[in-house]
This record gives C-alpha cells, structure tokens and sequence, in this order.
C-alpha cells in the first residue's frame, strides 16, 4: 500500500513537470544563444489557452499541440525581432508581451472556460511500462511525457557534443569570437529563440492538454516564472534544469499531500499553492547566496570546487546583449 | 526647415504607435465577433460618462500614479523592480495591523496608518533589494518571490488572527473602525487627500531625481554601474535606499487602497496594480512628470471596459490588451525610429566618405 502510493506519488510528479521541463528546456537554448525570452509565462499562457481552443474545437490534440507550438514561436519571433533587429531592451520587450499576452489569453479564451475538452490519450511503452517500479513512474504517460523526458537528452546532446551546438555556446558566450569564426551570430540567434519559443508553447499544450485540463482564468497560475527562475537555478544546463522542474513538482505534490493532510486542514488552500513558488525562489537565493561560499570554505578545496561546479552554473557571457556586427 | 522636419516624423511615429496598438485590439476584438466602435464607446463612455465614473478613475488612477513614480526610482538606477505588488500588499498589512489596533481618532490614526504602509512597503523593497546584492538574486526573481510571500502573508492573516467572528472568507477582514476610513468626497469613491498624496509623490521624486546629487547618483549607476562604481558612487547604500523609496510609495498605495477604496484588508488587495505600475514607468521611461498622464489614460481604459462585461459581455481583460499593445507598439516604433537613424548616419558617413574622395 505505501508503496503503491509512492509510486503513485512519483509518477504524478513526473506527468505534472512536463510542461515546466519543455517550458524550462526552450528556455535554455534560447538564453543559450544569449537571448532571454522573459514573456515565458505569458507565452504559456496563450499557448496552453489555443492548444486547447484549437483541440476543443476541431478534436484534435494534435492541431492544438501544433497551434501552442506556433503560438509559441510567434512571440519568440517578436522578442527576436525586437532585441536583435530593433535592439530594444530584452527584458522590457519580454516584460510587455507577458503582460499582453496573459490579458489575450483571458479575453480570447473566455468563451472556453471550464468547458470540458480532449486531453492527450495514454500510451504506455509496450514491454518498457511492466518493468516493476521504473515502468509505472516512467514509461506508463503519454507522447507529451516522453517528449518532455526526451527534450533532456536532445537538448543536452545537441548543445554540448555536436558542431552545431559548440556554435550555440559560442554566440551566447563570445558573439565577437563567434562572428569573426564566420558564424552568422544573429541570424543563429534568431533561430534558436524561435525553436525555443516553439518548446515553450509546446510546454502550454501540455499543460492544458494533459496536466490541468481545460482552460480558465490564470489557468496556468506563474509557471512560466517558476521555468525561468528555473533556468538559472539549473545553472543553463539541460540536466540541473530537468532536476530544478523535478523538484518543483516534488514541492507541490507535497503541497498537496499536506493539504490533505488533516493536522494542516487550518491552513487555507491558497497557501499550499503559492508555497513551491516562493520555496523555489529561495531555494535559487541559497543556491547563489554567499553563505554557500562560507559553507564550502570548511571543505577541503578539492571537494569544495566540484560541489560549487555541480550546484552552479555561469550564466553565458553575452547574454542579454545585443551584438552589434560592424 | 531642417529641424521640423524630424520633430515631425518623431511625432508622426508616437502617434503611429498608439494607431498601431488601437489597429491591434480592433483585429482581436472583430476575432471575437465584437463591435469595435460600440465598444470603443463604451469603454469611453464608462469611464466619463458620470461623476461617479470619474471619481473611480481618479482614485484608480492615485494607485498607478504612486507606484509608478516610485518605479521610475528603481528604474533610474537600472532596477527592475518587479516586486511592487508585494510592497502594496505589505503597505496594507501594516495600515490594516495599525487600524485594527490603534485606538486614536481619525487625523492622527490615519496619518500613522499611511506612515506605517510606507515603512511596510520600505522593508519589502529593502528585501528585494538585500537579497540582490548579498544573495545575487536577480532582482525580477527575488521580486517575484517576494511578491508570492506576501501575498501568503495576507492570506494568512485573513484565515487566521484577523479572522472575521463568522468564519474567514476570501471577501477579506471585518471593516476598519470608522476612523481609519479615509473620508471621500461625498458620495463620490475618491479620497482627496490620496489624490494630492500622489501629487506630492511625483514632484518630490522628480525633484529628487533631477536636483539632488543622490538623483544624479542614481542615473549613473543606471547608466553604467561599473564606471559609477569607479567613480566613487557608493552602489549598495544608493540601491538600497531606491528600493526602500519605491517601496514606500508602493505601501502607501497599499494603505490608501485599503483605506480609502475597501475598508478593510482583503487577499487580492494588490490587484495587479504593480505589474501595470510597471508598464507605466516603461512608456514613461522614467521621467515621472508623464507618469500621471500615462496612469490617467491607463486608470480610464481599466474603468470603462468593466461596463463591456455588462453591455457586450465581453471579458474586461481587453482592457490589458489595449494598454500592453500601446507599450509594445511604442518600444517597436522607437526601436524602428532608431534603425531608421542608424541607416541615416551610415548612408551619411558613405556620402561624406565618397565626396572627400574626389578630386578638389
């Protein structure tokens, strides 16, 4: 029974960090290429809100995942647009089109709300889902759970061990050395913002299409911040992204564990869903904070720099700054 | 002849900007199947069409204006302080704990509520500040989790020790006593003293931030941190006391908004008015004399499209179309008009280049 029930536990975990993951993964190859997207949470929003408008509409999941996904790149194309072609500030540009698109996604999704609708149907991996265990909590989801696991390992590969992703380094980290390499520093740029904002709306699909169904207002309640507080807590790198988004759900699956919990029934419900957002931000505070450095001092230095190199990561040097090609 | 002629393309773009954001909301109100003009008019007419709809605009308008004001601090100084809702909603905390337990008359009380807001906001931007330069917290994040705590706090005080005797509800704490109601003019919903609090607020910041030395400090630090630094501007005391000044006014909005507008201390008592607060100072790009202007057009536009849900059942989030497409469309437009000039002066450098060439 306790068992059963941590599986359980674990495999909802592992369904509900989908979107966050996607949303966390797009996020990094975008600020990887030294572009920050900051409309992520609005960019959700609107996604997940035409993912399920499309799909309610026309029954299919597929379209509505398409739709998010264009959605997506759409507003990533407008950020790209603006920060490399009109060199606007990133983060004003970001700040404005979450604003606006969270007000879209309200008025144009208002005719769908709590409307039931499609969700994505269940397709445990044959042989993969009986291993005891591991098959429940990992191989018995659906397309957009695998995609989410399988966006970590692609993300990882293609960025550090081919040619095309040592370029993507190089544009984020060194735009000069890049470009006098003979890479096209901002048309790449541009590129990976628009494949990131594809994921990102690819992560709003798999939210209303598979983690809370339908649509309402602020349906999608600051993932989108939480991915890209994320990004930084993994330190831009795939695999410390996917286990930041892990131990988001692991917070709110506790949240919900205790709120059920009789001894906390005082404690209104609001608390239990704004808590993980605020842990996790403080959680990326300790992480950063000098009080780690004091605490690693007491180590011996070999050991302490290879706990600082895994729990950190060096945001890449050109981010947020245009590169002017002369 | 030569210097009309930019002045009027620049204007000619400023307003092209503002036809642009209109040309956008239009197509997404005829997505709907909406009548833009009808709606339009409504929106014109809810928030003009009476005393009463005026009154509400102007105090929703005192809110924006002080929390705009405060942000042109932190953004002057290169901050993007994110965290101004949660330092509205600290600025009530403290007002609500003061009127719940201080027993004066109204003059006197409501002064130590107003100041007790201020200093509620003052410590949450301060947070939000500390934990940027000791905890290298990037200030959007450390903002927003601030923002989230806060709002944990008040839900937590409404559920628990300003529990209502008939159970807690999301509707918020028992009314204030009557002396920690902030008078009104009459029947209308707008309290004169807030109005001129936020008048005073923008031209206090804008003659700090334009006379004083510690103004002048904050622009450099904005403008290049580092050669600031090299310079002698002592950065941590300076952003410091930025935050805590945006704060302050965050809080004091806060406490007004409680006072004057609820009577009391209810969850949502931020409303969403610090993200706007923030779009604001972004369109005023930190000059804080525009900021009234912008927040009266902004305050306007929130009034009157509640009457759409009424009238055309149309969702009043259009509302936050129309103003975060008219700061999108301006950054555009000025990102344009620097291209445009950019190319002027490559075009000028080859002209000029090409002609030193030739023979004399």
């Amino acid at each position: 029974m306790e068992a059963d029930f941590l599986i359980q536990t674990l495999a909802t975990i592992v369904a509900a960090s989908a979107p966050v993951i996607i949303a966390a993964i797009g996020e990094t190859i975008s600020e990887k290429g030294g572009v920050i997207n900051l409309s992520l949470d609005g960019s959700i929003a609107l996604s997940a809100m035409t993912g399920f408008a499309v799909a309610f509409t026309t029954g299919s999941t597929t379209l509505g995942i398409l739709a998010a996904m264009v959605i997506g790149a759409l507003i990533a194309l407008i950020i790209a647009f603006a920060s490399i072609t009109l060199r606007q500030e990133q983060v004003a540009i970001g700040f404005v089109l979450t604003m606006l698109c969270t007000d879209l996604a309200d008025f144009l999704g208002n005719p769908f709300v709590r409307k039931p609708g499609p969700s994505i149907p269940p397709a445990p991996i044959p042989y993969l889902a009986d291993i005891p265990v591991l098959g429940p909590i990992f191989f018995d989801h659906n397309l957009i759970v695998y995609l989410s696991m399988l966006s970590i390992v692609a993300a990882w590969w293609w960025i550090y061990r081919t040619q095309l992703g040592l370029k993507l380094q190089g544009i984020g980290e060194r735009p000069e050395s890049a470009f006098a390499r003979g890479v096209n520093v901002n048309r790449m740029r541009c590129i990976y913002t628009v494949v990131g904002g594809a994921l990102v709306g690819l992560a709003g699909a798999a939210y209303s299409l598979n983690v809370k169904l339908g649509w309402s207002h602020r349906h999608t309640f600051g993932i989108g911040w939480i991915a890209l507080a994320i990004v930084i807590f993994g330190g831009w790198n795939p695999w410390r992204v996917a286990a930041g988004s892990y131990f988001f759900g692991l917070l709110k699956a506790l949240g919900s564990i205790l709120q059920r919990d009789p001894a906390f029934s005082q404690v209104p419900t609001q608390i239990f869903s704004s808590a993980p957002f605020a842990l996790m931000i403080f959680a990326l505070l300790l992480i950063s904070s000098e009080g780690v450095d004091r605490l690693l001092a007491f180590l011996p230095p070999r050991l302490a720099r290879r706990i600082d190199r895994t729990i950190r990561g060096r945001s890449p040097g050109g981010l947020g700054k245009p590169f002017v090609q002369e | 002849m030569k210097q009309i002629l930019p002045k009027l393309r620049n204007s000619l773009l400023s307003a092209s900007s503002v036809v642009l954001a209109l040309l956008f909301t239009t197509l997404i109100l005829v997505a709907v199947g909406a009548p833009p003009w009808e709606a339009y008019r409504h929106i014109i007419e809810g928030a003009f069409e009476s005393p009463a709809k005026i009154a509400d605009v102007v105090s929703a308008c005192v809110i924006l204006v002080l929390c705009g004001v405060g942000m042109c601090i932190t953004f002057t100084a290169g901050q993007w302080n994110v965290g101004v809702e949660g330092q509205i909603v600290l600025g009530a905390i403290f007002a609500t704990w003061v009127a719940r337990s201080v027993p004066w008359p109204q003059a006197p009380l409501l002064t130590l509520m107003m100041l007790a807001g201020m200093l509620g906001g003052a410590l949450w931007g301060m947070i939000a500040g500390l934990l940027k330069v000791y905890g290298k917290v990037h200030e959007i994040f450390g903002g927003l989790g601030m923002n989230y705590a806060a709002q944990g706090l008040a839900i937590w005080l409404i559920f628990n020790p300003w529990k209502p005797e008939d159970g807690a509800t999301m509707s918020g704490t028992d009314p204030f006593p009557d002396p920690a109601w902030m008078p009104t003019m009459g029947d209308l919903r707008v309290a004169p003293l807030a109005v001129i609090l936020a008048l005073v607020a923008t031209a206090t910041v804008y003659s700090l931030l334009r006379g004083t030395r510690w103004g002048l400090e904050l622009k450099a630090m904005g403008k290049n941190s580092r050669s600031a630094f090299l310079l002698g501007v002592p950065s941590t005391p300076r952003l410091l006391t930025a935050f805590a000044a945006c704060g302050a006014l965050a809080g004091l909005a806060g406490a007004i908004r409680c006072s004057a507008r609820y009577g009391r201390m209810i969850p949502d008592i931020a409303g969403g008015q610090g993200y706007l607060a923030l779009l604001i100072a972004l369109l005023a790009s930190s000059r804080p004399l525009w900021v009234p202007l912008i927040a009266l057009f902004f305050a306007a536009v929130g009034v009157g499209s509640s009457r759409l849900e009424m009238k055309l059942h149309l969702d009043s989030s259009i509302a936050g179309v129309l103003r975060a497409s008219v700061v999108l469309a301006v950054m555009l437009m000025s990102g344009w008009r620097a291209l445009l000039a950019r190319g002027r002066a490559r075009r000028g450098v080859k002209a000029g280049a090409t002609r030193a060439e030739e023979p004399v």
